[in-house]
Order: structure tokens, then C-alpha cells, then sequence
């Protein structure tokens, strides 16, 4: 227990307010709890909804499907809502943060509930889904890892998005001259670092403001993929743009359960290194003498430089390690799931993973997670739109943006980053 | 207020360039001291010429166009060609460079400022025009911007904010059955509305919960795109049409041309000149911009000095939103005015983040820094279009210009440029291209 927590903690005995009544968290639950009525109940849709959890691959055995009758569990979960609602103001009056698995069960509920009256009548492939959330999360992931390394060393890497980008491009012009993936692979990493050195150079060096080095940087290599796409890629594209594609590898045993096994364990060389960047991450980082040292420069350059740690030095090389696991997430959109590059590929992904690193308050795991529900309602918008649901799909490609800014703004707990992060250290 | 009064330097401190302002008057007071140390005069003066912001935006210019002339050259095929046998006949080489960068910077001119092929003056220099049309909408989202950067905010939702003031004035002009004049002024009124209002959502919520604005107004950006999307499939869908496109305005709420001429040249231009001498006033005369000003300087100093920090980054938000409103209004009232679509953006967010920073978020500075780039975009399509060369080079030059501004020391070491000296060089260390504060939070 730190001593703030045992000071609040002996106040709170005493019987003074140790920390003010948050009205927040009921009141955004209170909020979508009668969203969920109005949606669930008003407009709520008869028949029956099939989850099925069937896959392409012969499981060992097989769930059988799940059929829900939509407008029953429509009440049930609209009542549980309501109830959780009401519940979280107890934590409130009793001067409690609401628990974030609270809020998780509560938006698991109405998840189930919304995807059964989003399909009603049809059939959702639950494996498909989620397989195709984990394809979309993929790069999110990496860039997340990225920005967490790099904000964590304290340097915001707004440059994620540039980051991905150039390891897209790179990936697919050496993956098509060399006839290999894995070469396209470390390609990518090594164009990921490039962008890196100049966001590092200017940053650290130059002291430029690394927000504007970051978007500047996306820009710039949004000019320059495209140009170079343009100019040599279109005009050649059977040596320069036909990527040769990674295998997807079985992991024998895993790989046969089901819903599970074909979506986490049948997959390219690169998503089993994103399983190891970020459990590498999540442990090195809190764990080893390099996470110490990444932190204490991100969070207190001069304590870290009066214990002889080369402040600069390890920011610039966290954040050209941050490039490089970007640049790997980039390789996923050329070499894992689009084919071959195009202009633009990411389309805002390094965006979207920066805001999964605030989402998930710069830790490894929770900005994964944040990753994997951008990923998902991502999917999930495009899995309606094929079983002609009647959610037009422009908002729910929307709620993810919304549901972060709400993060943002505090629902999640103030959003408090490495402390030095975004400001250079002037050795003195 | 009473503060003006009693505190002239810190609103002198505003920014950067009044920065070295004052280490102007700090080196003249070293200079006078030792008058003679620099050696004569005219040395001197060179010195303080080449240690100028001026001298280091031309020469980022230079730069950049050097990287581009790189890049074109490299990619193109009979240069390609000509490096193969390069060391049996290297001029072939170097022609075909000559050739093909000449070429390409040439059409880029003629594209952008000057059309040497017209007979008449008035058919020359209509290409000049085009780029101020470019120009227009560029100018007056970077003066919001760089009223946000001066006061410490960064509004990169731009691009959100022209969404939804486009979307609002473009509606306001193809339905509200009003007489021509108000027509216009409604719609472009509506705008600035919108775009404030929209601003002001990422200002309130920084305000009251610390949110981050610049992964507010990003997220805000997607937010208004998905958003007009979604009406444009149905409320704002013209009738009979298969397209997510707007109805066409109507034409008493289009932006008139200017002399008569076909479009190029619209009241939009006066309106965006009109509106730099308003932010140069507003951020230089008013006290709510000096307001801005001592926030984005020192958001700690100025709560000292009794400004609530709070209040003025809403305030700062809604000015800011405001301006870039007019850039929406200008993209769907002169721009494409038969109907309007989720792009009516057209990469404007972006780019007047770099016309502000290559303005250095002065009012003038971005004038003049958004004609550049209104003459770029002009020219590279001609450059496109006779050339061959891809339009997105523009882009490229665009960023590494904006790097280069951003990093003085590295382009002195490029050019060889002397260091202004040595007091500067260690000043030079807080010298970001935006209030150094304004990251922290």
C-alpha cells in the first residue's frame, strides 16, 4: 500500500472524505441502461437468433448452435442493465471507484444482448467473427505495443500511423523482389525504425514538439508511399507488388478446440509474434532492468540521470524499438491480410492504436484488450452488414471513436500518462 | 484589463519569434558592451540575416524541393534508363535529370503561379488564381490552428470541424428558401457555428476532465466522418440520386467570383484576407487573445495572474473551431458546390496543421504559408497532368518543409549556416514549435 493509500485509508477510519463522490461511472451507465430499454424493449425484434460456433476446420468435436429467442433475452438483459445501473451508485455513496469488472459485465451483457437483436432472425458465425476481429486487431496491437514503449520511454508517438505505413510498403516491395516473407518481414521492422530515427532525432536532438514531428512524419510517409505506389508499384506490380503471402501454421492440439483453437492458433508467423511482443512487453516491462530504465526516463528523466542512466540514449533506442514493432504490425497488412499494398493501406490504423494506448493507460495488456474491441466492433460491423441487420453500419463504425472518447474523458478513471512523456530532457 | 497593463512582457512573450525577440535585445546589449567584437558591420548584419527565421523557411523550401527533385528523378524511367550506362556516358545522365526535375518544376510554376504559354496577361496568370482558390479554405483552417497552437491547444480535429461546418452550411444552402445576400451569410454564419461548436466539444471536455484534445479531436474526425456518412445515405441525400452525395446549392448562397471571372477568384479570398487582419488583431490588440496567449505560454503563470486556464481552452477551442468553420463553409459554397460529399474535407485538416506550423501560428505567416501550398497543390496537378509526376509529391515537399521549419539547427548544418551564437544556441533548447506546456497534459 503506497502512502497516499494508507493516508486516505486513515482518513477514511477518521471519518473524513478521502477522495470525493464520482458521479461519473452511474451516470454513463444510467445512460446506455436506458439506451439498452429504448433499443431492447421499445424497439425490440421477435424470432430467434443463432450464434453458431461452428468453423471452416473439422473440429475434434463440436458446439452444437445456440438459439436465443431475441425479445426475452432483450428484457432479461435490459432489466440486468437497469439493476447494475441502480447498483454502481452503492459504490458511489460509499465512496468507492466503481471496479472495472463491473462495468465489463455490464457491457458483456448488453453486448450478447445487442448482437442477438442485431440478428434476429439470422445466424451469427461466432468463429468467423471473432477471427475476423483478431485479423483487424492485429496491427492495432502492434502499433498499441509500439506507442506503449515509446510513451513509456517519454516520447509520444503520434508516428504509428507512419510507422505501420512504411512497414506496409516496405513489406510488400521486399517480400515481391526476394520471394520472401521473412525477408519482407525484417524489412518492415527496419522501415518501422526509420521513421523512428527521424521521430527520435527530432524529438531528442532537435527538441521539436513530437506531436507535430508525429503528424508531420504520417504525412510524410503517406506522400511518399503513395508516390512511390504511383510511380513504381502500379506500373510493376508482378516484381514489385505481388508480396509473397506468409503460411498460416496449425498449432498442433490447440489449434482443434473449438471457437478458440481456429482463432487463436491457426494463424501466420506474425500473429504468434504479436503473442509474444505483447506478453514480452507486459513482463519486460514491469519486470526487467530495461522496463525500470524505459520508465524511470519516461516518468523522471533527472532522478534517472543522477543514477547514470543515459536519458537520451534510452529514448532513442525504446523508440526505434518501438518502430520496429510497429513495422511488424504494418508487414500484417501486406504480407498476413490485404495481399499486396495499396494506397493508404492502414487507413488510420496508428490512429486508432494511439488511442487504444490512452484507452488502455499506457499498460501492454490493457491496450491490447482496448485493440481487440476496436478490432471487434470493427468486424462486428461488417458481419451485420452482411446478415442485413438494421443497424446502418456508418454508427456502429462510429461507436468505437465515441466509446473511446468517453474513455478519454474519464469513465475508465482519469487517463494519466508517463509523467515526463512529450517533454525533451535538457541535460544540465 | 487591468493585467495588459501592468504586464507587457509577458504578452511580448507570446511566442517563439518574440522569443528571440528578446534575445535580440539581450545580444544588443551585449554588443554594446563590446562593440567591436563581431568585426565590421556588414558581417554583422550578415550574421543576423542568416541566423533569421526568413532565411531558414527559403532555405527549407530549397531543401525540400532538392528531395522532391531527388525523388522525381529517381523514379522516373529515362533517368533509370540513362544510370545504367552511367559511368560510360554520365552526361546522358545528368541531362535526362536536367531534363525531366526542369520539366517537372517548370509545369509546377506555370501550374501554380504563372502560365508563360497565354498570350494575354489575364489568361497567365490565371493559374495564380486557382492556386489562391486552393489557397483560400488552407489560410483559414490554419489561422484556427495556429490560434489553438498559440494558446497551448492543439487541434488536430480539423478535419472534423470542416466536416460538420460543411455539412451545415452546405444544408443551410440548399434548403432555407432565403433572398441572395443573407443567403450566403447565413450559411457561412451556420458554418462557423458548427465548426466552434464541434471545437468546442474537445474544449469542454480538456476542461472539465482533462481529456487529451488532440486524441479527442482525432477521434472527433472519425466521429464526423461516419456521422456524415450516415446522413448523407439519408437526410441529406439528394432525392434520386444512388450516391451519398448533398442536393447542389443554391445559387444565391454560392460564393460570387470576384471581376467577373469564371470562378477561380471568389469572394472567399476576401473574406479569408478579411479574417487574417481579424486574427492578427484579435491575437495581438484583444484581451481575450492575449488571454490565449499567456495560457499557452505558461498555463501556471497565467492562473497566477487570475486567468482561469479552463475557461480560455474552451474559449480557444471555439475561435479556433470557428476559423477552420470558414474552410468547410469555402469547400462546399465556392469549391464543389453542386452537391457535397463525406470528402468535402479534401485532406484540408491536415494540411493546415503543416501551413500553420510553416506559418509558425502567425496570422500573416500563415497567409502567406497557405498561398505557398495553395500553389503547390495548384501546380501539382498541373505537374500531374503535363509532367506525368504524381500529385502526391506535393505532400512530400509539404511535410519536409514543415520538418526542416521545425528544426532550425538542422537546416544551419545543411546549409553550413553559422550558428546565430552561442547565447542563442542555449536558449535555442526551449525552443519547440509550440508551447512546450501544452504537451504536459
Amino acid at each position: 500500500m503506497t502512502t497516499f493509500e494508507a493516508a486516505a485509508a486513515a482518513a477514511a477510519r477518521r471519518g473524513m472524505t478521502p477522495r470525493l463522490r464520482d458521479w461519473k461511472a452511474p451516470i454513463f451507465l444510467g445512460a446506455v441502461a436506458i439506451l439498452a430499454v429504448i433499443l431492447l424493449i421499445v424497439f425490440g425484434r421477435s424470432g430467434t437468433s443463432t450464434f453458431s460456433f461452428a468453423s471452416r476446420r473439422t473440429d475434434v468435436f463440436s458446439l452444437p448452435n445456440l438459439s436465443i429467442p431475441v425479445q426475452e433475452l432483450g428484457l432479461v438483459a435490459a432489466a440486468t442493465a437497469v439493476a447494475m445501473a441502480a447498483g454502481s451508485t452503492l459504490y458511489v455513496r460509499a465512496r468507492r471507484k466503481v471496479p472495472t469488472w463491473y462495468i465489463a459485465v455490464f457491457s458483456v451483457v448488453l453486448l450478447v444482448a445487442f448482437l442477438a437483436w442485431a440478428s434476429a432472425g439470422h445466424t451469427i458465425p461466432l468463429t468467423g467473427l471473432l477471427a475476423g476481429a483478431l485479423a483487424l486487431s492485429v496491427p492495432l496491437i502492434f502499433g498499441a505495443m509500439g506507442g506503449v514503449i515509446s510513451e513509456r520511454a517519454g516520447v509520444i508517438n503520434v508516428a504509428i500511423e507512419g510507422q505501420l505505413l512504411s512497414g506496409a510498403f516496405v513489406s510488400a516491395v521486399v517480400a515481391s523482389a526476394t520471394r520472401s516473407a521473412i525477408a519482407g518481414l525484417l524489412a518492415a521492422m527496419i522501415a518501422g525504425v526509420l521513421v523512428s530515427f527521424v521521430l527520435a532525432a527530432f524529438a531528442i536532438k532537435y527538441f521539436v514538439d513530437q506531436v507535430i514531428v508525429g503528424i508531420v512524419l504520417n504525412g510524410l510517409v503517406l506522400g511518399l508511399t503513395n508516390f512511390l505506389y504511383q510511380t513504381s508499384l502500379s506500373q510493376d506490380a508482378g516484381t514489385l507488388n505481388s508480396p509473397t503471402q506468409l503460411p498460416t501454421i496449425a498449432i498442433p492440439g490447440l489449434s482443434a478446440v473449438p471457437v478458440i483453437g481456429p482463432v487463436l492458433f491457426n494463424q501466420t508467423i506474425i500473429v504468434y509474434l504479436m503473442y509474444i511482443a505483447v506478453a514480452a512487453v507486459s513482463f519486460g516491462l514491469f519486470f526487467t532492468r530495461w522496463g525500470l530504465r524505459l520508465r524511470s526516463v519516461g516518468e523522471h528523466p533527472q532522478a534517472a540521470d543522477t543514477v547514470g542512466i543515459n536519458v537520451n540514449g534510452t529514448r532513442f533506442w525504446n523508440v526505434s524499438l518501438a518502430g520496429a514493432v510497429a513495422g511488424l504490425g504494418g508487414a500484417y497488412f501486406t504480407l498476413g491480410s490485404v495481399g499486396a499494398f495499396t494506397e493508404d493501406v492502414t487507413s488510420g490504423a496508428g490512429y486508432i492504436a494511439l488511442a487504444a494506448v490512452i484507452f488502455g493507460g499506457w499498460s501492454p495488456l490493457r491496450a491490447t484488450l482496448a485493440a481487440l474491441l476496436f478490432g471487434f466492433a470493427n468486424e462486428l460491423q461488417s458481419v451485420l452488414g452482411i446478415i442485413g441487420s438494421p443497424v446502418p453500419s456508418d454508427l456502429l463504425l462510429m461507436l468505437p471513436y465515441l466509446v473511446t472518447i468517453v474513455a478519454v474523458a474519464g469513465l475508465v478513471g482519469q487517463s494519466r500518462g508517463p509523467a515526463a512523456s512529450g517533454k525533451p530532457y535538457f541535460k544540465s | 484589463m487591468s493585467l495588459e497593463s501592468g504586464g507587457p512582457t509577458v504578452a511580448e512573450t507570446g511566442a517563439e519569434e518574440d522569443d528571440s525577440l528578446e534575445l535580440d535585445q539581450i545580444e544588443a546589449t551585449q554588443r554594446a558592451e563590446q562593440p567591436d567584437e563581431d568585426g565590421p558591420r556588414w558581417s554583422r548584419a550578415l550574421h543576423d540575416i542568416t541566423g533569421g527565421s526568413t532565411i531558414i523557411t527559403v532555405l527549407a523550401v530549397v531543401a525540400s524541393l532538392i528531395v522532391g527533385a531527388i525523388l522525381i528523378a529517381l523514379t522516373n524511367p529515362q533517368v533509370q534508363a540513362a544510370l545504367g550506362y552511367f559511368f560510360a556516358r554520365p552526361s546522358a545522365t545528368f541531362a535526362a535529370i536536367g531534363q525531366v526535375v526542369g520539366g517537372a518544376y517548370s509545369s509546377l510554376f506555370q501550374g501554380g503561379v504563372y502560365d508563360f504559354s497565354q498570350v494575354s496577361f489575364v489568361d497567365g496568370i490565371q493559374p495564380l488564381f486557382t492556386s489562391l482558390g486552393f489557397a483560400t479554405p488552407l489560410i483559414a483552417a490554419g489561422l484556427g490552428i495556429g490560434i489553438g497552437f498559440r494558446a497551448g491547444v492543439f487541434n488536430i480535429g480539423a478535419q472534423g470541424q470542416i466536416l460538420v461546418a460543411g455539412a451545415l452550411a452546405g444544408w443551410i444552402g440548399y434548403t432555407l428558401p432565403l433572398p441572395p445576400g443573407l443567403h450566403l451569410i447565413v450559411a457561412i454564419l451556420g458554418a462557423l457555428l458548427g465548426g466552434a461548436v464541434y471545437a468546442g466539444i474537445a474544449g469542454v471536455l480538456k476542461a472539465s476532465t482533462g481529456a487529451h484534445e488532440v486524441i479527442v479531436t482525432i477521434m472527433l474526425n472519425y466521429v464526423a466522418y461516419y456521422g456524415l456518412s450516415f446522413l448523407l445515405s439519408n437526410v441529406l441525400k439528394a432525392p434520386g440520386s444512388n450516391n451519398p452525395i448533398s442536393p447542389a446549392e443554391a445559387s444565391s448562397a454560392v460564393l460570387p467570383s470576384l471581376f467577373g471571372s469564371p470562378r477561380a477568384l471568389n469572394l472567399g479570398l476576401v473574406i479569408v484576407i478579411v479574417l487574417t487582419v481579424i486574427a492578427w488583431w484579435f491575437m495581438t490588440r484583444s484581451s481575450l487573445g492575449f488571454r490565449f496567449r499567456a495560457v499557452g505560454e505558461n498555463p501556471k503563470a497565467a492562473l497566477t495572474a487570475g486567468i482561469s486556464v479552463k475557461r480560455t481552452v474552451i474559449y480557444t477551442m471555439l475561435v479556433s473551431g470557428a476559423f477552420v468553420g470558414f474552410a468547410g463553409a469555402y469547400q462546399v459554397l465556392a469549391q464543389t458546390t453542386t452537391g457535397f460529399t463525406n470528402a468535402l474535407d479534401a485532406g484540408i485538416g491536415f494540411n493546415a496543421i503543416t501551413v500553420a506550423l510553416l506559418g509558425r501560428n502567425k496570422p500573416w505567416g500563415i497567409f502567406w504559408a497557405g498561398i505557398l501550398f495553395g500553389i503547390f497543390q495548384a501546380g501539382g496537378y498541373t505537374m500531374q497532368a503535363t509532367q506525368g509526376i504524381d500529385v502526391d509529391i506535393v505532400q512530400v515537399l509539404q511535410s519536409i518543409i514543415v520538418l526542416f521549419i521545425a528544426a532550425p539547427p538542422l537546416v544551419r548544418a545543411l546549409f553550413r549556416l553559422p550558428a546565430p551564437n552561442s547565447l542563442r544556441r542555449a536558449r535555442r533548447v526551449r525552443h519547440t514549435t509550440a508551447p512546450e506546456e501544452a504537451i504536459a497534459r
